[in-house]
């Protein structure tokens, strides 16, 4: 298929998703069958995609003289569309399990609406301007709001208040304000290699620009905008994992690496200086928000930190302005997504099988769970940044670029980090196979198999990635 | 035929006014109304279309009497972009009409009240197309006698449109007579009223204390009318009390002729050089803009009442008109024609809607809406999409409008301006979200009257908002068209869009 056929397909395939679950409904196998079905294409395509050359280009519309609605796959984009396809049907197949071992009410609503989120997040990937970039991230945000809420109840309305009131208002008024302002100073939105604004603005404008984006990119939960994510974590799990390793987060994190490489500019950013004190934030943003996951006790509100802390790894390689980190930053989002979301997995086991939330309760689980545990230490390890799991590489080249610019500090806050990791990850592992249960545990009691397939998977990626790993490293130049 | 039509396009409504005075029985007046403002929708139509082909200024002269002598009618990109707004938004409201006025008005009153209609639609058109200076003000008249008329007869079911229409009538007059008072400062300095005369023979004399001060007399007026920050007073009751119908029609046309008017004789009279128009029209207005945009803004998010709220928000609509003008630049002046033809299609999208729940429910206010969302889904759609375009998200229209407002801005380098107008729309979120939370979050309160709607309730709200979309997706000719009257009043550099 040609790149432009592709971008369609892409694009194209979430939507005949959720369209189908609602022509299905009333067949639920039919239903969710034909989303895993669909989503191992997607997978395919994206994959295809990401190994055919740039240079594709699709317009829909041209809303007003040099303001399109366009689809670019560039390396970086191509990446994403290349996790969030490979994690779709994973994670469906995932919440089928879910779905129907946590007796959960309304599965043809939240399949519909967990389709249109993947079809918003392959536009986030594909989308070859800020303008495109911003339609698709509004439209990720309305349609994962009905997922957060679907419990429906108090808690989960509560919840979702904060989610859409954080997003929606930190794009609107930072984002879209950034994007007009990028617009009226460069006259263009397109993403460009070597970014747009070289020459066309006051360097003592760049850092105050940044900051509309580091900030008003919500969904990269940098600290103090990192709210939404805990209090989204009364959404049903596959939803967690939807948010933290395929979508949501990700798009964030995607998004203001793909301003700073393509907006902004490496190049332009290191000259100006005008990303250096995003490094200090994003260094408080993962040593903070690493201490308060210690402080939880519920396993998904610890993971949820852990994501918050995480996310600051890829904000920190676009604001230390060097190809190296901004490579690194690029590889996190696939090595961190193949890692969290395998933990989401297990965490979503657990609740299902022993309707088990919190982690003190969780002593000696492991030894029933001999598989999602399993999966749970290899993913915990990648996240930690140990050898020979995927996370190493991006967490190695993070450094080597701090110390290409000189900010020791970093290279500290990166291995405190890493510490703190073990300390809150490794408890929950050490507890699952090591320490005595309250009650006894009898023989071996797994999640279904819907569940243990695809967390079992996904933590292969994780160890695969480590060797596969020069396929995914993309030079920014320099 | 077609050269008669710039004259046509103004005649048509006025003869019909006291046609339909005439008739008797509920529909025959309405039907009326819809037939005529439906022709002088498309005759705007064609205007702009042969207008756009054939790039020039089309001129019409009454009895074949040239100017200076006779009266001029002209159609240039300014009015050809105006003219489609005023009689587009008559003839979509002119269709809702037909259920609001009902609902509202005791049927007795019908016919007078088509009258009135039909009269404040062609004053407002022969506003736009007149090529002279004092005709302009007759036309204001004409519209502002009727409109008061219009806002009075909401006092069949609200009193309070009595004080409200009497208060209206009393600054509306100010307003015009401060406007006729310049102009005869002006007529006794140059002894024309045609405005290109005009335009010709004020250097001559500019440098004189009766030249300026016929522009802060004008200008003064002006800002009344269009309901600029302080002088807004009078507009957000008279558009609270006003039958629905008519707080449609007004909240989308009235203001905005008044700020063509403005910068018909800002810019096409006195023009950018004029001494001391950049200090104290230029600054004056992009300040006073500035304030009224959050003022309005903040005042609506504190408002439940519907009516009074979106009428808040039309307050600080006009400060970002206000600002485009005072930016003082051609993208400016087209980010102000944008926001002008945007803001008129959102703001009809949302008072049609809202009419409708007013006349079933007596009131539209946050309470009466609460839990609506599922009672009345499309009815409150269109309320979503109208608060959207309000807030300038990309895909409304209201996003090309503030694109290039903020242009206009950071061209001159108003980085603090540039950012407060920003922040002044994004605030624009509280009040929407407020809806939103109370149309969909929160349960139909307990015994709370049902809602309903029906096909031929929403379809004139509908109409509104799939023209705030497309404008919104599709704007290029909508953009073009806007610098084409921009450059109307100050010529095009070389290579500007």
């Amino acid at each position: 298929m040609s790149a432009e056929n592709l971008i369609y397909t892409l694009l194209g395939l979430p939507l005949l998703a959720s369209a189908l679950v609602l022509v299905f409904r009333n067949h639920p196998n039919l239903r969710d069958g034909q989303a895993v079905l669909l989503g191992i294409l997607s997978a395919g395509a994206a994959f295809q995609l990401y190994l055919l050359p740039t240079g594709a280009s699709l317009t829909l519309v041209e809303l007003a003289p040099g303001l399109t609605l366009t689809f670019t796959p560039e390396p970086l984009g191509k990446l994403f569309a290349l996790v969030a396809g490979t994690l779709w049907p994973l994670a469906t197949l995932y919440t089928i399990g879910y779905m129907r071992g946590a007796k959960e009410a309304n599965h043809t609503r939240f399949m519909f609406f967990y389709a249109v989120a993947i079809h918003a997040t392959m536009g986030i990937a594909l989308s070859g301007n800020l303008l495109t970039l911003f339609v698709f991230y509004e439209m990720l945000t309305f349609s994962t709001y009905p997922l957060v809420t679907h419990k429906g109840d108090e808690a989960a309305l509560k919840a979702g208040r904060v989610y859409l009131g954080i997003l929606v208002a930190s794009s609107i008024v930072f984002l879209l304000f950034g994007v007009i302002g990028v617009w009226a100073i460069a006259g263009t939105l397109d993403f460009t290699s070597g970014g747009i604004l070289v020459g066309k603005i006051d360097p003592f404008y760049v850092p105050a620009l940044l900051a509309l984006f580091a900030f008003g990119i919500g969904k990269a939960a940098l600290m103090p905008l990192h709210r939404w994510l805990p209090a989204a974590m009364v959404a049903p799990t596959p939803v967690s994992a939807l948010l933290h390793a395929v979508a949501v987060v990700k798009a964030g994190v995607f998004t203001v690496l793909k301003v700073g490489v393509y907006i902004f500019g490496i190049d332009f950013l290191k000259e100006t200086g005008g990303s250096e004190w995003l490094v200090w934030v994003a260094s408080f943003s993962i040593l903070a928000a690493s201490i308060v996951a210690m402080t939880k006790t519920n396993l998904k509100a610890r993971l949820a930190y852990s994501t918050v802390s995480q996310l600051g790894y890829i904000v920190m390689g676009t604001a230390l302005a060097t190809p190296l980190a901004a490579s690194g930053a690029a590889l996190h989002i696939a090595a961190h997504g193949a890692g969290k979301i395998t933990l989401f997995f297990c965490a979503g086991a657990i609740y299902v099988a022993h309707k088990r939330t919190d982690i003190r309760d969780m002593n000696g689980l492991g030894r029933t769970m001999p598989i999602t545990y399993t999966a749970f230490a290899l993913a915990a390890l990648s996240i930690m940044g140990v050898p020979p799991l995927a996370g190493a590489w991006s967490k190695f080249m993070l450094m080597g670029g701090a110390l290409d610019n000189g900010y020791l500090v970093v290279l500290g806050v990166l291995m405190v980090s890493s510490l703190l990791n073990l300390v809150y990850l490794g408890e929950i592992v050490v507890r699952g196979f090591f320490a005595t249960p309250k009650r006894k545990l009898k023989g071996v009691q797994e999640a279904p198999i819907a569940m243990l397939i695809p967390l079992s998977i996904t933590a292969f990626l994780s160890l695969a990635l480590f060797f596969a790993v020069d396929l995914f490293i993309i030079d920014f130049g320099g | 035929m077609m050269q008669h039509l710039p004259v046509l396009q103004v005649l048509l409504p006025l003869l019909a006014a006291p046609f339909a005075a005439l008739l008797r029985g509920r529909d025959l007046a309405w039907g009326v109304a819809f037939i005529t403002t439906g022709a002088a929708f498309l005759i705007s139509i064609a205007l702009f279309l042969e207008q756009r082909a054939l790039g020039t200024t089309l001129v019409y002269e009454m009895g074949n009497w040239a100017a200076p002598i006779g009266i001029v009618y002209v159609i240039d990109a300014a009015s050809a972009l105006v003219l489609p707004v005023i009689s587009g938004i008559g003839f979509v409201a002119t269709l809702a009409a037909r259920q609001l006025v009902a609902a509202e008005i005791d049927a007795r009153d019908h016919a007078l009240f088509y009258a009135a209609w039909l009269l404040t639609i062609a004053g407002m058109l022969g506003q736009v197309t007149t090529g002279d200076a004092f005709n302009i003000f007759v036309f204001l008249e004409i519209s502002s006698l009727s409109a008061y008329a219009l806002v009075a007869m909401g006092s069949g079911r609200d009193r309070r449109a009595l004080p409200a229409a009497f208060n209206y009538l009393i600054l509306g007059t100010v307003g015009a007579t401060f406007y006729v008072i310049g102009l005869g400062l002006l007529y006794m300095l140059t002894g024309t009223l045609n405005l290109v005369d005009l335009a010709e023979r004020l250097p001559q004399v500019e440098e004189t204390r009766a030249a300026f001060t016929a522009m802060a007399f004008i200008a003064l007026g002006l800002f009344l009318k269009m309901a600029l920050f302080p002088l807004h007073f009078w507009l957000v009751p008279a558009y609270a009390h006003a039958p629905s119908a008519v707080t449609a029609l007004m909240a989308s046309t009235a203001t905005k002729v008044s700020v063509y008017v403005l910068i018909r004789l800002i810019f096409g009279v006195f023009g950018v050089e004029f001494p001391g128009l950049a200090d104290a029209v230029g600054l004056l207005v992009l300040t006073l803009g500035i304030a009224g945009a959050f003022v309005g803004t903040l005042a609506a998010i504190v408002e439940t009442d519907l009516k009074k709220l979106f009428a808040q928000s039309s307050i600080a609509q006009l400060g970002y008109m206000a600002i485009g003008i005072g930016a003082m630049s051609a993208t400016g002046l087209a980010a102000a024609f944008l926001h002008l033809f945007n803001h008129a299609l959102m703001k009809g999208a949302l008072f049609l809607a809202i009419g409708m729940i007013a006349a079933q429910a007596g009131r539209a206010t946050m309470g009466t809406i609460q839990g609506a969302g599922k009672q009345i889904p499309i009815t409150m759609t269109a309320i979503l999409f109208g608060g959207l375009a309000l807030i300038g998200v990309p895909l409304t229209a209201g996003f090309i409008s503030k694109l290039y407002l903020i242009r206009a801005l950071l061209e001159q380098d108003f980085w603090l301006l540039a950012g407060l107008t920003f922040l002044s729309s994004a605030l624009a979120l509280a009040y929407v979200w407020k809806i939103i939370e109370a149309a969909w979050l929160q349960p139909r309160p307990k015994g709370a009257p049902k809602l309903h709607e029906t096909a031929s309730q929403y379809i004139p709200a509908w109409i509104m908002v799939i023209a705030t979309l497309g404008f919104g997706i599709y704007a290029t000719p909508l953009v073009q068209a806007a610098f084409a009257a921009a450059h109307v009043f100050i010529p095009s550099v070389a290579g500007a869009n």
